[in-house]
């Protein structure tokens, strides 16, 4: 069991073709002899890049839960909802199904993400040897199902298309939406510049 | 494309970098990673046919759910009827130009530009050319895959029907099940997609 990297050859980026890992002093970089991208051994700076990404979407993620994301408003009184008391309105509406797809779709999803992302960071970081294979698991996963956050955002902007009946009832944005996305947006641009093969590349996993 | 590489047999992992043999496999079946378990390679059967048929089809129902009205919306006597664009015309409308730009890419630009990409690639292969510029085509296409949000898209607005639904009536129009479809076709073109079209490995695969 050896890694490309062990043996100085390289999979591209774009298209996987192996080849010849080459080093240049002078910062020349290689290209793929295939598709002509540049190549890397690993995701260029992975690490640092998926932290930078990691901490803005944390921050961002305070914005995103206590400003509104909408606001209804009925006969004149105005009634904003932020991602949380959207859930509880489903709840109370007798919803509960759907209530429990948002509650998973816009809160768990985010968190877990971002606590996912944090834990696979440093784990690598630490030079952790333990279940390389779940760790990888877990990788795909986040991967996978960043994107289904965007659930409520396209939500939002089928509301405020379809309710507007000026004086019986109006739907409109708030500002805490553009930060939720942003955070979707974050936490999806960091699970790919995260590089799943630094869990594998610690001495004691290669043999 | 490049038979005279001596690499061109071995493939890493993408995930583990494990190094391994490229293996012929046959049609319908796909290879994984031994040390992850990463799905590596398939071999799609009759990759470039049935991709590009329903390729055609999501082109004809782009068409119609972008066109035709998506559904409406009755209270009070007052109808409010939308196409897929007014959620984007109106978030512009309220001054939300960030997320007005994401949601016109994740639901209309990112598919839109990839049904096109994958006609400009497919249609030429199949009278036996290789169009110019194919590989970064192919490149914008698998750029674009996470943003081609439909899916989400769709189980939004189905969240929203539901809270809509105590306070008015909502008919569906025929944007809507054209778009049901489009999803449907739109996975299955990429499902059946083989990249190895994109390097002319048809030979290495068989």
């Amino acid at each position: 069991m050896r890694s490309a990297a062990q043996l100085g050859l390289t999979s591209c980026h774009d298209c996987g073709q192996v080849s010849r890992a080459m080093h240049h002093a002078d910062g020349f970089v290689a290209h793929c002899p295939r598709c002509d991208a540049p190549l890397h051994l690993r995701k260029p700076d992975s690490i640092r890049r998926t932290w930078c990404l990691l901490i803005a979407a944390m921050i961002l993620y305070i914005p995103a839960n206590v400003l509104p994301v909408m606001s209804v408003e009925y006969f004149g009184a105005s009634e904003p909802d932020t991602i949380l008391s959207g859930v509880k309105v489903l709840f109370a509406t007798g919803q509960p199904a759907v209530a429990i797809l948002v509650l998973f779709a816009s809160i768990t999803v985010p968190m877990l993400k971002m606590l996912g992302l944090a834990y696979l960071l440093l784990s690598v970081h630490f030079k952790s040897l333990w279940r390389p294979r779940d760790r990888t698991r877990l990788y795909r996963m986040i991967e996978l199902v960043g994107r289904w956050s965007m659930l409520d955002i396209f939500m939002i902007s089928i509301l405020i298309a379809l309710v507007k009946l000026d004086a019986i009832a109006t739907i409109s944005a708030g500002p805490g939406a553009t930060s939720f996305a942003g955070v979707v947006i974050l936490t999806m641009v960091a699970a790919s510049s995260f590089d799943p093969r630094l869990i594998w590349d610690q001495k004691g996993l290669q043999r | 494309m490049h038979p005279a590489l001596p690499e061109a047999h071995l493939i890493a992992c993408h995930e583990c970098d494990l190094l391994q043999r490229r293996a012929a496999l046959p049609p319908g079946t796909r290879a994984h990673c031994p040390r992850c378990g990463t799905v590596l390679y398939r071999h799609r059967r009759d990759s470039l046919d049935r991709t590009l048929a329903w390729t055609l089809a999501s082109t004809a129902l782009f068409v119609v759910a972008n066109t035709l009205p998506f559904m409406s919306f009755e209270m009070g006597g007052r109808v409010q009827q939308n196409v897929i664009f007014s959620g984007v015309q109106e978030l512009l409308a309220q001054d939300y130009l960030p997320l007005a730009a994401l949601v016109f890419l994740a639901s209309m630009l990112a598919p839109a530009l990839k049904i096109a990409g994958l006609l400009y690639v497919l249609l030429p292969l199949k009278f036996g050319r290789r169009p110019l510029q194919i590989v970064p085509t192919y490149k914008l296409i698998r750029w674009l895959g996470p943003w081609s949000m439909m899916e989400v898209y769709m189980l939004g607005v189905i969240v929203a029907i539901i809270k809509l639904s105590s306070m008015a009536e909502i008919v569906l129009g025929t944007a809507f099940f054209a778009f049901s479809a489009l999803i449907i076709t739109t996975t299955a073109a990429s499902s059946t997609f083989d990249s190895a079209l994109i390097w002319g490995e048809a030979d290495l695969e068989s």
